[in-house]
């Protein structure tokens, strides 16, 4: 039977978003699906994870993986693998996914499909599909090295399983390899980012460009965003201009994103704008020039004002949606 | 005390890329600097500029990258080095990796590696934490701040992204880093600064002179594909006042069971 790893990310005790799409997908190759979760105290995630899909979880709660870092979960996941030989790791394409899965990938001489907007076996070979060029093109990628195949999966991508309570099952407790004195750094410091929603998870986003004319031109932008429980992006120029932190750019140079419902006030949509949300599934355009480029690329598109627009939108959501 | 820069050029942002009848990927426009790598690129030279150190601005590619490398020596690093020989032709990450690796060893004395946070054109976002695991040097990826570096005492200080928020992380060097958008304000070349690194000589190294053989691919890729057209044409939504238009979207929204 095909064995299938699947390292498991969660913050503040919850399993984050990529990691139960990861599970989604894990179900579709078929097979016996193995939660890896490393951390402290994770008997929550372990839990949520028998939830979310996982079949078996490898559990490694030591102090030395209280928060992510590259060096221990590294060495961590290669042993793991090492030792089982899996057919097939999975992880989201997150921050940490990525840092995890390359190293380990590299440290096995494995093949890794990164970033994967689709997933397939065939033959026991792993095929995938993975935007390039900022998404003008996709490629076909697939594993050449034999033993165990790595993938990252790019968020909302996957559908992920609706969880079901009532599974559970055998948890099997593994050691960490790096003790502190070995491990080169250190996490002193966290600072939460400010919006609620993070931009990559949301499913809706709400966006705003040149168009606000100032930082305080995000505020309709937020109270939308904040009556739909959306995330609030920005283009690279209203970042440029020192409006908003780079966290909330969308585009080439910013985050890629892929929400059922885009959003965007004021923004042109220059071709590097584009490829960070062409991919969204509704695009809302709103814009005062009705030859802007963003209207290409939208499903529906209002030309006008956005500072009329927005709390007229965000109006009539608060009555349909009742609050 | 030495700092290698690690970049690629990449076909300008706003090039027309398409997949033609034979599947391979064309474009007309220039290739450029990888973008994220202009970041990267300053950020060590704004280190040599901070702290009296050697800079070596390194590619693996064909002629094409020199691109890259040549801005990198216009805005003030010190050497550039190409790696090259036809057994990388259709490298994955894990051969790049192998040959950064070898590169940075044969440098010798390198303390610090940086590297844009991902390729805008066939990025994995891979690249950084192989070669790390290849030198078996800690890795800190998403850099947004470098807020101290010690060369002597060998200890970095940085905050980092991730998706929740900012963490301050704390390191021993040598070390390799991957930096974003934002860490700084990117140098651009003077006109000066292209004349020098024009006349620059940028070496080839290859498998022989590194002495390491790249070693097999862990991935290929089998095929190129332009992607599907958007469905439909975009609808307007008129109306009288702005009020009647939000009115209308919003129901669309629902009809479409967007919402
Ligand atoms: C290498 C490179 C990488 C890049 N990466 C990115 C990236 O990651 N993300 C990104 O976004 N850009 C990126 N860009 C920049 C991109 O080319 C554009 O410059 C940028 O997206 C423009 O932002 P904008 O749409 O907010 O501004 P503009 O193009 O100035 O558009 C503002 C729009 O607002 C409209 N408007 C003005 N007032 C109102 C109003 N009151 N109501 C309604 N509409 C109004 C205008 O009609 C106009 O269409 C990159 C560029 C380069 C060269
Ligand atoms: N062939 C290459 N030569 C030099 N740098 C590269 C090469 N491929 C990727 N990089 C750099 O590695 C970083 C991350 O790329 P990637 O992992 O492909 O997203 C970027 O700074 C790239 O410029």
């Amino acid at each position: 039977m095909t064995s299938v790893f699947v390292w498991l990310e969660h913050f503040d005790g919850v399993l984050v978003q990529p990691s139960r799409e990861a599970l989604g997908a894990a179900g579709t190759l078929g097979g016996k699906i193995t939660g890896l979760v490393f951390g402290k105290n994770v008997d929550a995630v372990v839990k949520a994870a028998f939830h979310a899909g996982a079949d078996e979880i490898i559990k490694v709660d030591d102090e030395t993986l209280e928060t992510f870092r590259f060096e221990p979960y590294v060495a961590l996941l290669t042993k793991i693998v090492k030792d089982n030989t899996p057919d097939i790791v999975l992880a989201g394409h997150t921050t940490r996914g990525r840092e995890i899965m390359g190293g380990a990938a590299a440290d096995l001489d494995k093949g890794l499909l990164a970033d994967c907007t689709e997933l397939s076996l065939e033959g026991g070979r792993l095929k995938a599909v993975h935007p390039v060029y900022s998404g003008k093109v996709l490629s076909t990628i697939e594993i050449v090295s034999d033993g165990t195949q790595f993938a990252t999966l790019r968020g909302r991508a996957f559908t992920p399983n609706e969880p079901d309570a009532s599974r559970s099952g055998n948890v099997i407790s593994a050691s960490p390899v790096l003790a502190e004195s070995d491990i080169a750094s250190k996490v002193e410091s966290f600072e939460a980012s400010v919006g609620k929603v993070s931009l990559s998870d949301a499913a809706i986003i709400v966006s705003g460009g040149r168009g606000v004319g100032g930082p305080e031109g995000f505020a309709p932008i937020r109270e939308l965003a904040e009556v739909l429980g959306a995330a609030v992006g920005a283009s690279r120029a209203t970042v440029d201009a020192g409006w908003i932190p780079y966290e909330h750019q969308v585009g080439q140079t910013g985050k890629v994103v892929s929400p059922d419902l885009y959003i965007a006030a004021g923004i042109s949509g220059a071709i590097q704008h584009q490829a960070g949300m062409r991919t969204s599934k509704t695009i809302v355009a709103i814009n005062k020039d009705a030859d802007a480029p963003i209207f290409g690329l939208a499903t529906y598109g209002i030309v006008g004002d956005l500072f009329e627009l927005l709390p007229a939108l965000t109006k009539v959501f608060k009555e349909k949606l009742g609050k | 005390m030495h700092v290698v820069v690690v970049t690629k050029s990449t076909p300008d942002t706003a090039a027309k890329v398409t997949v033609d009848g034979s599947g391979n990927v064309t474009w007309k426009e220039a290739m450029v600097i990888n973008p994220w790598d202009e970041y990267s690129v300053t950020e060590a030279v704004l280190l040599k500029e901070a702290h009296n150190i050697k800079t070596t601005v390194l590619t693996v590619g064909e002629e094409a990258h020199n691109e890259a490398v040549k801005q990198g020596l216009a805005i003030g690093c010190d050497q550039g080095i190409r790696v090259w020989d036809s057994t990388l032709a259709n490298a994955d990450s894990l051969q790049y990796s192998r040959a950064v690796a070898a590169a940075v060893q044969k440098l010798g004395d390198v303390d610090l590696v940086i590297f844009g946070k991902e390729q805008a054109d066939t990025g994995t976002d891979q690249h950084v934490y192989q070669v790390g695991r290849k030198l078996g040097w800690n890795v800190i990826g998403s850099v947004f701040k470098i807020q101290e570096i010690d060369f002597a005492g060998k200890t970095i200080k940085v905050v980092r992204l991730v998706e929740q928020g900012k963490q301050v992380v704390a390191g021993k060097l040598p070390a390799v880093i991957s930096v974003v958008k934002d860490i700084n304000e990117p140098k651009y070349p003077s006109f000066m600064g292209i004349r020098k690194a024009s006349k620059a000589e940028i070496p080839v190294w290859d498998g022989a002179a590194l002495g390491v053989d790249f070693g097999l691919p862990g991935v290929k890729v089998s095929a190129y594909q332009n992607p599907p057209e958007r469905a439909g044409k975009v609808q307007m939504i008129d109306g009288d006042s702005a009020d009647e238009k939000a009115r209308k979207l919003v129901e669309k929204l629902f009809e479409d069971k967007v919402l």
